[in-house]
Protein backbone atom coordinates (compact mmCIF):
# COMPACT_ATOMS: atom_id res chain seq x y z
CA UNK A 1 0.00 0.00 0.00
CA UNK A 2 1.17 3.49 -0.83
CA UNK A 3 2.24 5.80 1.92
CA UNK A 4 -0.36 8.46 2.77
CA UNK A 5 0.50 12.06 3.47
CA UNK A 6 -1.42 14.99 4.85
CA UNK A 7 -1.79 18.14 2.80
CA UNK A 8 -4.06 21.16 3.05
CA UNK A 9 -6.43 22.08 0.25
CA UNK A 10 -8.23 25.39 0.66
CA UNK A 11 -7.57 25.31 4.39
CA UNK A 12 -8.81 21.75 4.95
CA UNK A 13 -6.62 18.74 5.73
CA UNK A 14 -6.72 15.98 3.12
CA UNK A 15 -4.96 12.62 3.04
CA UNK A 16 -3.51 11.67 -0.30
CA UNK A 17 -0.96 9.19 -1.64
CA UNK A 18 2.63 10.30 -1.26
CA UNK A 19 4.07 11.81 -4.44
CA UNK A 20 0.67 12.37 -6.00
CA UNK A 21 1.06 14.66 -8.97
CA UNK A 22 -0.70 17.99 -8.66
CA UNK A 23 -2.30 17.35 -12.05
CA UNK A 24 -3.84 14.09 -10.75
CA UNK A 25 -5.11 15.75 -7.60
CA UNK A 26 -6.80 18.49 -9.58
CA UNK A 27 -8.30 15.90 -11.91
CA UNK A 28 -9.65 13.86 -8.98
CA UNK A 29 -11.20 16.96 -7.48
CA UNK A 30 -12.86 17.68 -10.84
CA UNK A 31 -11.59 21.24 -10.80
CA UNK A 32 -12.44 23.17 -14.00
CA UNK A 33 -8.85 24.14 -14.79
CA UNK A 34 -9.64 26.98 -17.15
CA UNK A 35 -11.67 28.77 -14.51
CA UNK A 36 -9.28 28.58 -11.57
CA UNK A 37 -5.85 29.63 -10.34
CA UNK A 38 -3.73 27.40 -8.16
CA UNK A 39 -1.26 28.26 -5.46
CA UNK A 40 1.19 25.83 -3.90
CA UNK A 41 2.74 27.00 -0.63
CA UNK A 42 1.84 30.60 -1.51
CA UNK A 43 3.39 30.47 -4.94
CA UNK A 44 1.28 30.56 -8.07
CA UNK A 45 1.61 27.40 -10.12
CA UNK A 46 1.75 27.65 -13.90
CA UNK A 47 -1.13 25.42 -14.97
CA UNK A 48 1.04 23.99 -17.74
CA UNK A 49 3.38 22.51 -15.15
CA UNK A 50 0.88 20.69 -12.95
CA UNK A 51 2.13 17.27 -14.03
CA UNK A 52 5.69 18.16 -13.08
CA UNK A 53 4.84 18.73 -9.44
CA UNK A 54 4.84 15.86 -6.92
CA UNK A 55 3.02 16.75 -3.74
CA UNK A 56 4.75 16.26 -0.43
CA UNK A 57 3.77 16.26 3.21
CA UNK A 58 2.29 19.50 4.60
CA UNK A 59 1.93 21.13 1.21
CA UNK A 60 -0.64 23.87 1.20
CA UNK A 61 -2.75 24.24 -1.91
CA UNK A 62 -5.18 27.01 -2.67
CA UNK A 63 -7.57 26.72 -5.59
CA UNK A 64 -9.50 29.90 -6.31
CA UNK A 65 -12.01 31.17 -8.82
CA UNK A 66 -14.26 34.15 -9.44
CA UNK A 67 -17.46 34.61 -7.53
CA UNK A 68 -19.92 37.46 -7.27
CA UNK A 69 -18.52 40.55 -5.64
CA UNK A 70 -18.68 44.34 -5.66
CA UNK B 1 -22.88 62.68 -32.87
CA UNK B 2 -19.46 61.43 -31.87
CA UNK B 3 -19.58 58.20 -29.92
CA UNK B 4 -19.17 58.91 -26.25
CA UNK B 5 -17.25 55.91 -24.94
CA UNK B 6 -15.73 55.27 -21.55
CA UNK B 7 -12.01 54.70 -22.14
CA UNK B 8 -9.85 52.97 -19.56
CA UNK B 9 -6.22 52.17 -20.39
CA UNK B 10 -6.97 52.65 -24.10
CA UNK B 11 -9.82 50.14 -23.97
CA UNK B 12 -13.22 51.49 -25.00
CA UNK B 13 -16.51 50.59 -23.33
CA UNK B 14 -19.99 51.57 -24.45
CA UNK B 15 -21.57 51.78 -21.02
CA UNK B 16 -20.45 54.12 -18.26
CA UNK B 17 -22.16 51.98 -15.68
CA UNK B 18 -20.05 49.31 -14.01
CA UNK B 19 -21.91 46.86 -11.82
CA UNK B 20 -20.92 44.49 -9.05
CA UNK B 21 -21.99 40.85 -9.05
CA UNK B 22 -22.33 40.37 -5.29
CA UNK B 23 -25.34 40.21 -2.95
CA UNK B 24 -27.84 38.87 -5.50
CA UNK B 25 -30.33 36.17 -4.51
CA UNK B 26 -29.08 33.88 -7.27
CA UNK B 27 -26.73 33.73 -10.22
CA UNK B 28 -29.71 33.88 -12.56
CA UNK B 29 -30.95 37.09 -10.96
CA UNK B 30 -27.45 38.55 -11.09
CA UNK B 31 -26.98 37.72 -14.77
CA UNK B 32 -30.36 39.17 -15.71
CA UNK B 33 -29.81 42.39 -13.74
CA UNK B 34 -26.44 42.86 -15.44
CA UNK B 35 -27.97 42.37 -18.85
CA UNK B 36 -30.67 44.96 -18.14
CA UNK B 37 -28.12 47.42 -16.74
CA UNK B 38 -26.27 47.34 -20.06
CA UNK B 39 -22.95 47.24 -18.21
CA UNK B 40 -19.85 46.19 -20.15
CA UNK B 41 -17.75 45.72 -17.03
CA UNK B 42 -18.60 43.72 -13.90
CA UNK B 43 -16.59 43.42 -10.73
CA UNK B 44 -15.89 39.94 -9.41
CA UNK B 45 -14.25 38.58 -6.28
CA UNK B 46 -11.56 35.90 -5.96
CA UNK B 47 -12.43 33.16 -3.50
CA UNK B 48 -11.68 29.52 -2.73
CA UNK B 49 -13.33 26.90 -4.94
CA UNK B 50 -15.81 24.79 -3.01
CA UNK B 51 -14.07 21.43 -3.28
CA UNK B 52 -16.81 19.56 -1.41
CA UNK B 53 -19.72 20.75 -3.53
CA UNK B 54 -18.81 20.36 -7.17
CA UNK B 55 -22.31 21.10 -8.37
CA UNK B 56 -22.24 24.63 -7.03
CA UNK B 57 -22.94 27.05 -9.91
CA UNK B 58 -19.96 28.96 -11.27
CA UNK B 59 -20.15 32.66 -12.06
CA UNK B 60 -18.47 32.10 -15.43
CA UNK B 61 -21.31 29.78 -16.47
CA UNK B 62 -23.77 32.64 -16.02
CA UNK B 63 -21.77 35.67 -17.07
CA UNK B 64 -19.59 35.04 -20.09
CA UNK B 65 -16.17 36.68 -19.63
CA UNK B 66 -15.79 36.81 -23.42
CA UNK B 67 -18.82 39.09 -23.66
CA UNK B 68 -18.47 41.14 -20.50
CA UNK B 69 -15.22 42.43 -19.06
CA UNK B 70 -14.48 40.89 -15.68
CA UNK B 71 -12.89 43.33 -13.29
CA UNK B 72 -11.34 41.25 -10.51
CA UNK B 73 -11.37 43.04 -7.18
CA UNK B 74 -9.59 42.66 -3.88
CA UNK B 75 -12.65 43.02 -1.69
CA UNK B 76 -12.00 41.71 1.78
CA UNK B 77 -8.27 42.51 1.69
CA UNK B 78 -6.96 44.57 4.59
CA UNK B 79 -3.33 44.98 3.57
CA UNK B 80 -1.13 45.27 0.53
CA UNK B 81 0.17 41.67 0.66
CA UNK B 82 -3.33 40.19 0.59
CA UNK B 83 -4.37 42.48 -2.24
CA UNK B 84 -1.30 41.67 -4.34
CA UNK B 85 -1.75 37.94 -3.77
CA UNK B 86 -5.41 38.15 -4.80
CA UNK B 87 -4.79 40.05 -8.01
CA UNK B 88 -1.85 37.90 -9.06
CA UNK B 89 -4.15 34.89 -8.70
CA UNK B 90 -6.86 36.69 -10.66
CA UNK B 91 -4.40 37.30 -13.48
CA UNK B 92 -3.49 33.63 -13.44
CA UNK B 93 -7.11 32.55 -13.90
CA UNK B 94 -7.25 34.03 -17.34
CA UNK B 95 -4.88 36.85 -17.98
CA UNK B 96 -6.84 39.67 -16.37
CA UNK B 97 -4.73 42.81 -16.14
CA UNK B 98 -7.44 45.39 -15.66
CA UNK B 99 -8.24 45.12 -11.97
CA UNK B 100 -9.95 46.90 -9.13
CA UNK B 101 -7.78 47.49 -6.10
CA UNK B 102 -9.60 47.83 -2.82
CA UNK B 103 -7.65 47.69 0.43
CA UNK B 104 -9.90 48.24 3.41
CA UNK B 105 -8.82 49.76 6.69
CA UNK B 106 -11.77 49.32 8.99
CA UNK B 107 -14.20 46.43 9.28
CA UNK B 108 -17.13 48.62 10.29
CA UNK B 109 -17.04 51.64 8.01
CA UNK B 110 -15.09 49.83 5.25
CA UNK B 111 -13.12 52.96 4.43
CA UNK B 112 -10.04 52.34 2.30
CA UNK B 113 -6.61 52.04 3.93
CA UNK B 114 -4.97 54.61 1.69
CA UNK B 115 -1.31 54.05 2.63
CA UNK B 116 -1.57 50.35 1.75
CA UNK B 117 -3.64 51.23 -1.32
CA UNK B 118 -1.00 53.63 -2.59
CA UNK B 119 1.77 51.09 -1.99
CA UNK B 120 -0.17 48.35 -3.80
CA UNK B 121 -1.04 50.59 -6.75
CA UNK B 122 2.63 51.30 -7.33
CA UNK B 123 3.70 47.66 -7.15
CA UNK B 124 0.84 46.39 -9.33
CA UNK B 125 1.43 49.05 -11.95
CA UNK B 126 5.09 48.04 -12.15
CA UNK B 127 3.96 44.43 -12.64
CA UNK B 128 1.93 45.48 -15.67
CA UNK B 129 -1.51 45.66 -14.09
CA UNK B 130 -3.95 48.40 -15.06
CA UNK B 131 -5.18 49.38 -11.65
CA UNK B 132 -8.52 51.01 -11.03
CA UNK B 133 -8.25 52.22 -7.48
CA UNK B 134 -11.00 52.42 -4.88
CA UNK B 135 -10.08 55.37 -2.72
CA UNK B 136 -11.24 58.05 -0.37
CA UNK B 137 -12.67 61.27 -1.78
CA UNK B 138 -9.42 63.01 -0.93
CA UNK B 139 -7.98 65.11 -3.79
CA UNK B 140 -4.41 64.89 -2.47
CA UNK B 141 -4.48 61.11 -2.23
CA UNK B 142 -6.12 60.91 -5.66
CA UNK B 143 -3.21 62.90 -7.06
CA UNK B 144 -0.69 60.58 -5.44
CA UNK B 145 -2.46 57.54 -6.91
CA UNK B 146 -2.27 59.19 -10.31
CA UNK B 147 1.42 59.87 -9.83
CA UNK B 148 2.19 56.19 -9.17
CA UNK B 149 0.35 55.08 -12.30
CA UNK B 150 -3.29 54.33 -11.42
CA UNK B 151 -5.45 53.56 -14.48
CA UNK B 152 -8.59 55.04 -12.92
CA UNK B 153 -9.45 56.92 -9.76
CA UNK B 154 -12.49 55.50 -8.00
CA UNK B 155 -13.46 57.57 -4.98
CA UNK B 156 -16.28 56.48 -2.74
CA UNK B 157 -19.52 58.42 -2.63
CA UNK B 158 -20.13 57.11 0.89
CA UNK B 159 -19.27 53.91 2.81
CA UNK B 160 -19.67 50.69 0.81
CA UNK B 161 -23.25 49.47 0.81
CA UNK B 162 -24.51 52.51 2.77
CA UNK B 163 -26.74 53.93 0.05
CA UNK B 164 -26.09 57.48 1.25
CA UNK B 165 -25.19 58.94 -2.15
CA UNK B 166 -22.38 61.43 -2.76
CA UNK B 167 -21.54 62.98 0.60
CA UNK B 168 -18.88 65.39 -0.57
CA UNK B 169 -19.62 66.79 -3.99
CA UNK B 170 -16.99 69.49 -3.60
CA UNK B 171 -14.20 66.95 -3.19
CA UNK B 172 -15.39 64.99 -6.21
CA UNK B 173 -15.47 68.23 -8.21
CA UNK B 174 -11.91 69.08 -7.14
CA UNK B 175 -10.70 65.61 -8.12
CA UNK B 176 -12.49 65.95 -11.46
CA UNK B 177 -10.85 69.28 -12.16
CA UNK B 178 -7.36 68.02 -11.36
CA UNK B 179 -7.27 64.76 -13.29
CA UNK B 180 -7.68 63.55 -16.84
CA UNK B 181 -7.75 59.94 -15.68
CA UNK B 182 -11.08 58.12 -15.73
CA UNK B 183 -12.94 59.15 -12.58
CA UNK B 184 -15.47 56.62 -11.43
CA UNK B 185 -17.66 56.90 -8.36
CA UNK B 186 -17.39 53.63 -6.49
CA UNK B 187 -19.48 52.64 -3.49
CA UNK B 188 -22.21 54.24 -1.45
CA UNK B 189 -24.82 55.08 -4.08
CA UNK B 190 -28.39 54.37 -3.06
CA UNK B 191 -30.68 55.31 -5.92
CA UNK B 192 -30.54 56.17 -9.60
CA UNK B 193 -30.46 59.95 -9.06
CA UNK B 194 -27.17 59.52 -7.14
CA UNK B 195 -25.65 58.14 -10.33
CA UNK B 196 -27.03 61.04 -12.36
CA UNK B 197 -25.46 63.50 -9.90
CA UNK B 198 -22.10 61.74 -10.21
CA UNK B 199 -22.26 61.99 -13.97
CA UNK B 200 -23.32 65.64 -13.84
CA UNK B 201 -20.25 66.37 -11.73
CA UNK B 202 -18.25 65.20 -14.73
CA UNK B 203 -17.38 61.71 -13.55
CA UNK B 204 -16.62 59.22 -16.31
CA UNK B 205 -18.69 56.45 -14.79
CA UNK B 206 -20.18 54.90 -11.68
CA UNK B 207 -19.80 51.52 -10.03
CA UNK B 208 -22.89 50.13 -8.35
CA UNK B 209 -23.62 46.89 -6.59
CA UNK B 210 -25.77 46.97 -3.46
CA UNK B 211 -28.18 49.65 -4.71
CA UNK B 212 -29.22 47.33 -7.54
CA UNK B 213 -28.77 43.90 -5.94
CA UNK B 214 -30.64 44.79 -2.76
CA UNK B 215 -33.39 46.93 -4.28
CA UNK B 216 -36.87 45.45 -3.89
CA UNK B 217 -36.96 45.12 -7.67
CA UNK B 218 -33.36 44.65 -8.84
CA UNK B 219 -34.21 44.49 -12.56
CA UNK B 220 -36.16 47.73 -12.49
CA UNK B 221 -33.40 49.38 -10.47
CA UNK B 222 -30.78 48.14 -12.94
CA UNK B 223 -32.74 49.86 -15.71
CA UNK B 224 -33.14 53.00 -13.63
CA UNK B 225 -29.37 53.21 -13.06
CA UNK B 226 -28.70 52.63 -16.74
CA UNK B 227 -31.00 55.51 -17.67
CA UNK B 228 -29.70 57.76 -14.89
CA UNK B 229 -26.10 57.34 -16.04
CA UNK B 230 -27.07 58.18 -19.61
CA UNK B 231 -29.20 61.15 -18.49
CA UNK B 232 -26.50 62.47 -16.15
CA UNK B 233 -23.84 62.20 -18.82
CA UNK B 234 -26.00 64.00 -21.41
CA UNK B 235 -26.80 66.69 -18.86
CA UNK B 236 -23.09 67.17 -18.13
CA UNK B 237 -22.20 67.39 -21.81
CA UNK B 238 -25.02 69.86 -22.46
CA UNK B 239 -23.51 72.61 -20.32
CA UNK B 240 -25.83 73.53 -17.49
CA UNK B 241 -27.03 77.10 -16.83
CA UNK B 242 -25.39 79.20 -14.19
CA UNK B 243 -26.89 79.20 -10.72
CA UNK B 244 -28.44 82.53 -9.75
CA UNK B 245 -30.01 83.77 -6.58
CA UNK B 246 -32.70 85.85 -8.26
CA UNK B 247 -35.49 84.75 -10.57
CA UNK B 248 -35.27 85.13 -14.32
CA UNK B 249 -38.59 84.99 -16.20
CA UNK B 250 -38.90 82.48 -19.00
CA UNK B 251 -41.51 84.48 -20.95
CA UNK B 252 -40.61 87.78 -22.66
CA UNK B 253 -41.73 91.04 -21.08
CA UNK B 254 -42.38 92.67 -24.46
CA UNK B 255 -46.01 92.72 -25.53
CA UNK B 256 -47.49 92.16 -22.08
CA UNK B 257 -51.17 93.21 -22.21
Amino acid sequence: MKKKIKIKINGKINKIDDKTKLSDLVKNLKVPLKKVAIELNREIVDKKNLNKINLKVNDKIEIVHFIGGG
Amino acid sequence: MKKDNLTISKKKFNSRLIVGTGKYKSMTECAKAIKISGADIVTVAVRRVNIADKKKPLLMDYIDPRKITYLPNTAGCFNSDEALRTLRLAREIGGWKLVKLEVLGDKKNLFPEMIETLKSTEILTKEGFKVMVYCNDDPLMAKRLENVGAAAIMPLAAPIGSGLGILNKVNIQIIRDQTKLPLIIDAGLGQASDAAIAMELGCDGVLVNTAIAKAKKPFEMARAFKNAVIAGRQSFLSGRIEKKVMGSASSPKKGII
